[in-house]
Order: structure tokens, then C-alpha cells, then sequence
């Protein structure tokens, strides 16, 4: 009971947070929300299968670039559920097309699947519809914005927490280690892996939907940005992919020095954070929860 | 109709060079590079400055431009990959520490050329004289683009093909935990293979900066095309990465010329599914 109750009341300061802060401090924690649940999202089928996608952004521009077309046509809540299904039906295509083969292939398509739908929805905004660049006018305040991160990175958590007690988790970590010997124990490999693919799609293109109306304006060249699928990785990798609270360990550190970077050297943070993201593939492997777990266990060693 | 099809041959060719590359780096280094199109890039700039401020041709231009790619990747492979060779403990974790790790790199050099050079489209002008061949007219930076492509293409198969260093090469790429039984230093084979496939990227450049308009960012682009190209023809297959080199520079020339130029990477990624659906092991790879 104590862990539940001692969540409610962190989500509650939390909530209660935009409410005391100023714009600047509300803007900053929506943007970290943001990517607290894109790393978490992320982790969640790339973690436990150890298949590195690099389509989070094209996930998140699909959910931005859905509000954009839609917002004025459809009610804000059914907007959101397009996006959903969207998103949802675009990972279904992809991981049924990739995730029966070795994962490279799944790596290499993901890492241009989002130049794909960029090039693909420039040509179509340009050649059928005309118009490329669409603003937003919906009556949504940061922290309204940051309400609904704040949920959905809720439950994106239970989700976790609800997997790691399930078989489907024991199925997926199985995977993770040896892909042949899951398949002998009797996992459906290609339906486990495509259906947490498609879910962990499905958060991510929410994210990029809910946080569209920040810009008022949107083209395809701001929402399908590579950084955002770079970012992401990094957050999950420095706090541990494999676990459920890494990619949050993870994100507030770097969000914020993300922040400060491209405030202070705009024009060389890919270079700072590319050098960091090359550290941490070799320094933290795993990340920085299972680095303190084995430092924790030998210190404990050495004291028995 | 014959004008496509030396500019297809022109673009496909120039794909073939650069895939070859990747090909050497994935399939006998077996390090899968992310960066790869953004070492293309950086030759292509390169090739630019050289062009642009010692007013130096681009053919004259490989002779440094090469070098440099060669010395570049030999460097990132002793500095960055050698030790994940050595932490991991088989191809699979090796696939995925390299991936990782060469994404930053892409970011790093895409970061670097962008304080260098800024994120407009960049071009030159050479050799850009109308030649007529049986009717079709064509640049002469294209032809000369695509000769360049088949004599460098031409020299690394019988390189490989031909020499018994060819044959260690081809040694570790068919298996790297044998290869040390007949007496192969795999570390250095490999390291020899991923410089060599930097070399090839970064002539590839120079080749692109001849006839192409390109950024900063285009990078992921190519290394992209050059996966698909590798994939296409079998992991670790020259003549493989040549044909299917080819094809795809034929086919994005057909559909930018015959539908519409902006749906050129949506042909690529839909005969990339149509493989991976139909023959995951490549044209030319044996199935697994």
C-alpha cells in the first residue's frame, strides 16, 4: 500500500506543479514530461527485445502532423484517437513487414522511416492538398498540455508495471536472450514482439499528437526532426533501457542539459551530445540503474 | 528514354560505389555504420572547399579526399570500435554496441559540418558540358561520375577477387571465429576492411558533389540507400552491391523522370519491403 500511496501523492505534486510555476518553469516541465514518456514508450519494446528503433520521431510526427490536419475539422478527443489509430496502424505495417526477420533489419528500416513519412507527406501537402505548413488554433494552455503528458506517462507506467508481473513479460525478456530458444519454449516471438511494437508506437505518436499544439504552427521538417528519436535513445540508454524507472532516471538529467545546451551553444549541441551519447555506450553499457545495482551488490559483498 | 538510362547508370553507379563501402564495413568488419552517409557527406564538402577555394578539379581532389577517408576510418575503427569488438561477446551485441555507437557518430559529424558549413544546399560547377552520346544528351560530370565509379568499383572487386589479401578479407567476412585458425588477425583484417569502406564512402562523395546538390543533413539519405543496396545484394557481396546498386539508381531514375521525382525514396523503400518480403537473404546471398 505504501508505494501506492507515495506515487499518488508524487503525481499529485506534480500535477499541482504548472499551478504555483511560471511560464518558463511550466514549459520546462512539459517538455520533460514529453520525453520522460517518449523514453519510456521507447523502452518498453526496446528494452526486454534489445531491437533498437530509430522511428520515434516518425511516430511522434504522425501524431503532431494528424492535430495539424484535423484540428479544425474534429473534436479535439476524436483528433486524438485518429492519431492513435494511425500510429497504431503504420507499426503494424512496419513490424509485420520486419520483426520476423533479425532484428538489423528492423534497425535499418526504422532508421529511415521517418524520412520516409516526411518525404512522403511533403510530396503529398505539396501535390495534393497545396498547402505545406499548417497552423493550430486550439484553446490548450501549456499546462493543459502538460496535464495530459502527465497522465499518459502515468499510464504508460502502469502499463509497465502491470507487463513486468505478466508472462508476456517473461515471453519478451525471453526474446531478449536468445530469440531461437524463446521460439523452442513455445513464445509466438513475432506476435509478442509486433504487438508490444505496435503499443509502444501507439504512446509515442499520442505524445507527438498531445504536444502538437505547443507550435502553432507546424511543417513536416519541424515535427519529423531526428533529433527527437535521438534524444529519446540516449535518455533510455544512460537510465537503463531494461528498466522500468531507466528511461525517467535518464531523461531528467539530459532533458535538462539538453535545455541549457542549446540555449548556451546552439549551434554545437549535436556534437556535445553525440560525444556524451558515445560515453555512455561505453562507460554505461546498461545504464546508470544497473551500473548502481552492481556497485550496490559488491559493496555489499565486500562488507560480509 | 536512353538519357534515363545513363542517368540512372550515372546515379546507380555512384550508389554501387558507396554501397561497396558499407559492404566492406558491414559484412567483413562487421560493424554496422550509421554514420557512413555522413562520411559521404563530409568528402562531398570536401571535394567543395577544394573545388571552390583552390579552385582544385574533384578528380584531383580524390587524391586527398581518399586518403583522408581512409586515415578517418582507421582512426574511428581503432579508437571507438576496436574496443566493442573486443567487449562483445558475439555478432549480435556487436551489431547492436556499433549501431548505437556510430549513431552518436552521425550526430557528431552532422554537428560539425553543420558549424562548418551551415544548412544550405551546396553545389559546384565542373565539367557541367552537354555531351552527346547516341542521341542522349548527358553532362559530362555525370559521365565522368559514373566512369569514375566503374574504374574504382572495377579495381576493389579484383582486388578482392584476385590477391591473397582479397581472399583474408573474404575469409573473415565468411567467418570471423575460424578465420584465426588458418592464421588471419582478424582485428587487423577488419580494421583494414572498415578503412577501406571509409575510402570508398569518401570517393563516393566526391563522385556525388560532381553532378548532386546536397546538405549537411543528406547524409541519412545515403547511408540508407547504402543499407537498402547492401541488403539487396547479400551481406558482404561485391558483385551483389553492384547489381543492386544499379537497379536502384535505375529505378529512382524511372519514377523521378515517369511519375514524380518527390516519391523517389518511397520506389526505395518499396522494393526494399517487396526484398525483405520475397528474399530476405538478398540477390545474391545464400539463404540462411
Amino acid at each position: 500500500m505504501k508505494p501506492f500511496l507515495f506515487g499518488l501523492l508524487v503525481i499529485g505534486l506534480l500535477a499541482w506543479a504548472p499551478l504555483v510555476l511560471n511560464d518558463y518553469g511550466t514549459g520546462l516541465l512539459l517538455g520533460l514530461t514529453g520525453y520522460a514518456t517518449l523514453a519510456t514508450a521507447w523502452a518498453m519494446f526496446s528494452g526486454p527485445t534489445r531491437y533498437v528503433s530509430l522511428a520515434t520521431v516518425a511516430f511522434f510526427g504522425i501524431g503532431a502532423y494528424t492535430v495539424a490536419v484535423l484540428s479544425e475539422t474534429l473534436p479535439y478527443p476524436l483528433v486524438l484517437v485518429v492519431a492513435a489509430l494511425i500510429g497504431l496502424s503504420v507499426s503494424l505495417v512496419v513490424g509485420l513487414a520486419t520483426l520476423r526477420l533479425a532484428g538489423v533489419y528492423f534497425v535499418i528500416f526504422s532508421f529511415g522511416l521517418a524520412e520516409l513519412v516526411r518525404q512522403t507527406v511533403t510530396w503529398y501537402e505539396v501535390n495534393v492538398t497545396g498547402t505545406l505548413g499548417r497552423y493550430i488554433f486550439l484553446p490548450l494552455e501549456a499546462r493543459h498540455i502538460y496535464w495530459q503528458l502527465l497522465a499518459l506517462l502515468v499510464l504508460t507506467l502502469l502499463i509497465g508495471i502491470y507487463m513486468r508481473k505478466s508472462r508476456i513479460w517473461l515471453a519478451l525478456v525471453a526474446v531478449g536472450d536468445d530469440e531461437v530458444a524463446a521460439r523452442h519454449a513455445g513464445v509466438d516471438v513475432t506476435r509478442t514482439k509486433l504487438a508490444l511494437f505496435a503499443l509502444s508506437a501507439t504512446i509515442i505518436t499520442l505524445v507527438g499528437a498531445i504536444q502538437a499544439p505547443r507550435w502553432t504552427y507546424v511543417e513536416p521538417t519541424i515535427v519529423f526532426n531526428p533529433t527527437i528519436s535521438f534524444l529519446t535513445l540516449v535518455m533510455a540508454l544512460l537510465g537503463g533501457a531494461g528498466k522500468l524507472w531507466g528511461p525517467i532516471v535518464g531523461a531528467i538529467p539530459l532533458f535538462l542539459l539538453f535545455e541549457w545546451l542549446s540555449a548556451n551553444f546552439p549551434n554545437h549541441y549535436s556534437i556535445i551530445l553525440g560525444g556524451i551519447f558515445i560515453l555512455i555506450v561505453f562507460a554505461v553499457p546498461n545504464g546508470i540503474l544497473a551500473r548502481l545495482e552492481t556497485l550496490g551488490q559488491r559493496r555489499k559483498g565486500e562488507a560480509q | 528514354m536512353f538519357e534515363h538510362l545513363i542517368n540512372g547508370l550515372v546515379l546507380g553507379g555512384t550508389y554501387a560505389l558507396v554501397a561497396m563501402g558499407l559492404t566492406l564495413q558491414y559484412g567483413i568488419a562487421r560493424i554496422m555504420n550509421l554514420s557512413f552517409g555522413d562520411t559521404v557527406i563530409a568528402a562531398a564538402f570536401a571535394a567543395y572547399v577544394l573545388f571552390t577555394a583552390l579552385g582544385l578539379s574533384p578528380l584531383l581532389s580524390l587524391l586527398i579526399v581518399v586518403p583522408a577517408g581512409f586515415a578517418f576510418s582507421y582512426g574511428i575503427f581503432s579508437l571507438i570500435m576496436r574496443p566493442l569488438v573486443r567487449r562483445s561477446a558475439n555478432s549480435e551485441a556487436l551489431e547492436v554496441d556499433s549501431i548505437l555507437a556510430t549513431f552518436g557518430l552521425l550526430f557528431v559529424i552532422q554537428g560539425v559540418l553543420l558549424v562548418l558549413f551551415g544548412g544550405n544546399f551546396t553545389s559546384y560547377s565542373y565539367l557541367n558540358v552537354p555531351v552527346d552520346i547516341l542521341g542522349a544528351v548527358v553532362a559530362l560530370n555525370r559521365l565522368s561520375a559514373l566512369i569514375l565509379a566503374a574504374v574504382l568499383g572495377g579495381a576493389l572487386v579484383l582486388l578482392l577477387m584476385r590477391t591473397r589479401w582479397g581472399l583474408r578479407m573474404r575469409a573473415v567476412a565468411i567467418s570471423a571465429s575460424s578465420a584465426p585458425l588458418v592464421g588471419i588477425n582478424v582485428i587487423q583484417t577488419s580494421r583494414m576492411a572498415f578503412a577501406i569502406g571509409g575510402a570508398l564512402a569518401a570517393s563516393g562523395g566526391v563522385v556525388i558533389s560532381m553532378y548532386q546538390t546536397f546538405t549537411v543533413t543528406s547524409g541519412v539519405v545515403f547511408t540508407m540507400k547504402a543499407l537498402i543496396v547492401v541488403i539487396m545484394g547479400g551481406k558482404g557481396s561485391l558483385p551483389g552491391a553492384l547489381a543492386a546498386g544499379l537497379i536502384l539508381g535505375l529505378v529512382e531514375t524511372f519514377v523521378a523522370a515517369y511519375i514524380d521525382p518527390g516519391l523517389t525514396l518511397a520506389s526505395t523503400y518499396l522494393i526494399f519491403l517487396a526484398l525483405l518480403l520475397l528474399r530476405p537473404s538478398g540477390l545474391f546471398g545464400k539463404a540462411s
